[in-house]
């Protein structure tokens, strides 16, 4: 009891400060920020002293695992991925019809699109990440969570990062770093909740009752630490005051861009892969009902993936004034990097060994499918990008807007829908999905609308590029730059429409999960029948002679 | 040893790692930290990294206060800061970017993408009119265009905050401001924008930088301003017709 | 040590040091009596075939 009441006043504390901050702030986007920091501390203590359990009679079911941080995280990412979504789409039609940007500052292109990359990457991303390494460090462990409370605080302080920054952006609070925007506090506030994160993680691997840690955890564990080191090294700046929200980094050009794109890339390679790959080695395994295809490979996989990795960072700098031996070595190890991925890759898929089958008859293997294959071609499309004199040609260009989402939509999109689908009706105690039938056409609009994308961007990408350095036989450059942003305007429209079509795919998503937690079962046909003619069904009998 | 799986294995094996939470965590952590560091960290001490270059300065309070307006747009979100070394981008652009014209950029801004054009050397390329011009209304001098109308910014005015906080943060971080630069901050931002403000002292302190009414209004000191006096700026820094007799010498 | 001396190693015995590493590295996972505790460790997770309750 005395223990809830100190953590309670804890929030009413950081209530007053946040408050005060208020009433002091010298720019108006921190004023708001704080304001949002003084009413969430508000819930959070009027919430503590609410659940509090003061008669000491509340019995915790201790056969049971602790899922409700798991349930609020299915929710989470459900309701941030169809937002991210719709902000891309948002953005997507901005560029093909620019009267879209309303003439407002709050929905500027430039303001919107680091609240769609944070809200897909962050809140999507690693709400899902969040969720399925709770769900899986109990499964493998066969121990609930450690620290209960601390766990409720992760998802909770988790999501109180993403309203700041999200709400950051549209103020114009911004680092200006592409995926390190949020400013200077919102970044000390993450940093304190993914220590908290990190604390639950280890705490319940500490507390298992198998002696083996299971691989899917060596991936996740990986995906914490490293990002906690990404950052807090990136993060590093100067406030320009105590009470507002302005910083400046602590790097300055080279040594700035190269740490950044040190931290951005590994924010795709420890965010985006690490933590999917997670995901992949355990729900892919559990889902077809059949062992991961090699423990070996697997070994071999993460040690040499998390130490290729970290050095691939770059490649994003290619013939920029970063030193050569730099450039060359982010290449070097870029391009090594196809190994452990293409091994992770079929490491997943040949799991499927023996059970191919299933493909044909059971929609969420297809859609692991389909994410194993992205990732493979992302992974292939990458090293080669990062090929210096590919690079030339693909950099700035919207090639790698194509790339990024071939993986993005592709391999982190379709693996997290489909371990919602595996965790929901298990959550939530249902018999089954609402409806299997419903994944079908998720899958199909999503697959369509990935393809329309990624097809469309290396149209735009690579015209781009030879646009930008044609000559002519006069021996001046051909095209003008408005000539060329132009030229882009018919592949923004498929883009866009790739995009709409995968937006409406997860809005099937949404509607499936959402009926599946309501407890309704849809009435279908089942999506396999095996055929069965009972009038065929006997054994033949002897013809009488003529 | 094979027939009993749980015998325990002798000396190290990966069974350890796996077995052993804190060991996979800094086993881990080692493996991810060696890239950074044989990467990252000689930047910081080796010297070629940024060779110096006559003519940087850091930014005066003005430049600084548009920096931070071009900043919070995500401006870089399309728009590039950085002119590779190739025939096209050099004649589209102007000379190829040098490691130390970003060297008191905090954060640097060389963007990933280009769906406008490079700015690095936009400087001195487009009148101030045309500029004010562009961004109250793109498509009107650009047809093509399709980057976001800013007209706000030509009547709202700059509330930069106390410049002289954000020198002072910005010297802690290694920009070399003088004390009476950063004394002088918030007067400098003014003065910079006033065509009746005696500017010798600003031109003093921060060599070649344009003194004038950047928006086409000289009765109020607006966003506008501070946001074409860093474009204007842009480049500008670099004489590299003086600089190209030295390379070739080498 | 400057960068062509640095160079230099990275293209040789860095180089070698770096693929016998991998090799000792991928050699080690195929190590006597490895196949069986590989083959538990990957089953870990059907064990029982309980999958809601804590232990």
């Amino acid at each position: 009891m005395q223990a809830t009441v100190v953590r309670a006043g804890g929030y009413v504390a950081v209530m007053v400060v946040a408050v005060l901050a208020t009433a002091k702030a010298v720019d108006g986007g921190f004023a708001v920020h704080m304001a949002i920091v003084a009413l969430a501390a508000l819930i959070a203590a009027v919430a503590t002293l609410r659940t509090a359990d003061f008669a000491g009679t509340r019995v915790i079911d201790r056969s049971e695992y602790d899922d409700e941080p798991v349930r609020w995280g299915v929710i989470a990412t459900t309701f941030w991925g169809v937002v991210g979504l719709l902000v891309g789409l948002t953005i997507a039609l901005q560029l093909t019809f620019p009267a879209l940007n309303l003439g407002l500052e709050w929905t500027s292109f430039g303001r919107l699109r680091p609240l769609h990359t944070s809200a897909v990457i962050f809140a999507f991303g690693g709400n899902a990440l969040i969720c399925t390494s709770f769900y899986v460090v109990q499964r493998t462990c066969r121990a609930r969570l450690a620290f209960p409370t601390l766990a409720r605080f992760v998802f909770w302080g988790y999501q109180l990062f993403i309203v700041l920054a999200a709400t950051g952006y549209v103020m114009g609070i911004t680092e200006a770093r592409e995926y390190a925007e949020p400013e200077w506090y919102v970044d000390i506030w993450l940093t304190i909740v993914w220590v908290a994160y990190l604390a639950v993680f280890v705490g319940t691997l500490v507390r298992r009752r198998e002696p083996h840690i299971y691989v899917a955890n060596w991936f996740y564990l990986s995906f914490i630490i490293t990002v906690a080191m990404l950052h807090l090294v990136n993060n590093l700046s100067m406030p320009v005051s105590w009470v507002g929200s302005k910083s400046y980094s602590a790097f300055a050009g080279v040594q700035d861009a190269l740490t950044q794109w040190w931290y951005g890339h590994n924010a795709v390679g420890f965010f985006l892969t690490a933590g999917f790959l997670a995901m992949m080695y355990y729900f892919v395994p559990k889902q077809t009902e059949r062992p991961v295809y090699s423990y070996r490979l697997s070994i071999i996989h993460f040690w040499s993936l998390i130490f290729l990795y970290i050095w691939a960072g770059p490649h994003h700098l290619h013939y920029t004034a970063l030193p050569d031996w730099a450039q060359t070595l982010g290449m070097v190890f870029s391009v090594m990097l196809w190994m452990p991925s293409w091994g992770g890759m079929i490491n997943g898929l040949m799991t499927l060994n023996g059970a191919w089958d299933k493909i044909r008859t059971d929609p969420i293997i297809r859609m692991m499918v389909m994410a194993l294959a992205f990732y493979g071609m992302s992974t292939f499309e990458g090293p080669m990008m990062s090929i210096k004199s590919v690079n030339s040609l693909s950099h700035y260009t919207d090639w790698t807007i194509g790339h990024v989402h071939s993986g993005a939509l592709g391999w982190n999109g379709m693996i997290t829908f489909a371990c919602m689908y595996y965790m929901t009706p298990r959550l939530w105690k249902r018999e089954r999905l609402y409806s299997l039938r419903l994944i079908n056409w998720h899958f199909w609009t999503a697959t369509i609308g990935i393809v329309l994308y990624t097809a469309s961007m290396w149209v735009a990408g690579i015209m781009q590029g030879l646009l930008w350095r044609e000559y002519g036989a006069d021996g001046y450059l051909v095209n003008s730059f408005a000539e060329v942003v132009a030229a882009m305007h018919p592949m923004y429209l498929i883009r866009a429409a790739g995009g709409l079509l995968y937006l409406s795919g997860a809005l099937i998503f949404a509607f499936n999960i959402g009926m599946t937690i309501a407890g309704k079962i849809r009435d279908e046909k089942p999506m396999t029948e095996t055929p069965y003619n009972p009038a065929a069904d006997r054994p033949l009998l002897a013809q009488p002679a003529e | 040893m094979a027939n009993d799986p749980n015998a325990s294995p002798g000396g190290f094996s990966h069974r350890t790692i796996e077995r052993n939470i804190t060991l996979l965590g800094v086993l881990a952590l080692v493996t991810v930290a060696i890239g950074g560091l044989v990467e990252i960290a000689p930047l910081f001490w080796i010297d070629s990294t940024v060779e110096k270059v006559e003519g940087v300065r850091p930014y005066t309070p003005l430049e600084l206060a548009g920096r931070n307006i071009y900043m919070r747009e995500g401006c870089y979100n399309c728009h590039s800061q950085m002119v590779r070394p190739f025939r096209d981008e050099v004649e589209r652009y102007g000379h190829y970017s040098l490691a130390a014209e970003s060297m008191y950029d905090h954060p640097f801004q060389w963007g990933s993408k280009r769906t406008g054009p490079d700015l690095a050397r936009v400087g001195g390329r487009y009148s101030d009119s045309w500029h004010v011009q562009h961004l109250t209304d793109p498509r009107s001098v650009v047809p093509e265009s399709i980057m976001p109308s800013y007209a706000f910014m030509a009547t709202r005015p700059l509330s930069a905050g106390d410049m002289r906080d954000h020198l002072k943060a910005l010297t802690h971080v290694g920009v070399p401001y003088t004390a009476e630069a950063v004394a002088r901050a918030n007067d400098d931002l003014k003065a910079q924008a006033d065509p009746d403000a005696d500017t010798t002292a600003l031109k003093a302190r921060y060599p070649k930088s344009q003194t004038r009414d950047f928006d086409g209004d000289p009765k109020q000191l607006t966003e506008m301003d501070a946001l074409v006096a860093y474009l204007q700026m842009l480049g500008t820094l670099v004489d590299f017709e003086a600089a190209a007799p030295q390379e070739t010498a080498k | 040590m400057n960068y062509d001396q640095l160079r230099h190693l990275a293209d040789s015995w860095g180089l070698v040091a770096m693929g016998v590493m991998f090799v000792t590295f991928v050699g080690w996972t195929f190590r006597k009596g490895s196949a069986q505790r590989l083959d538990e460790a990957a089953n870990m997770i059907f064990k029982d075939g309980c999958d809601d309750k804590a232990r």
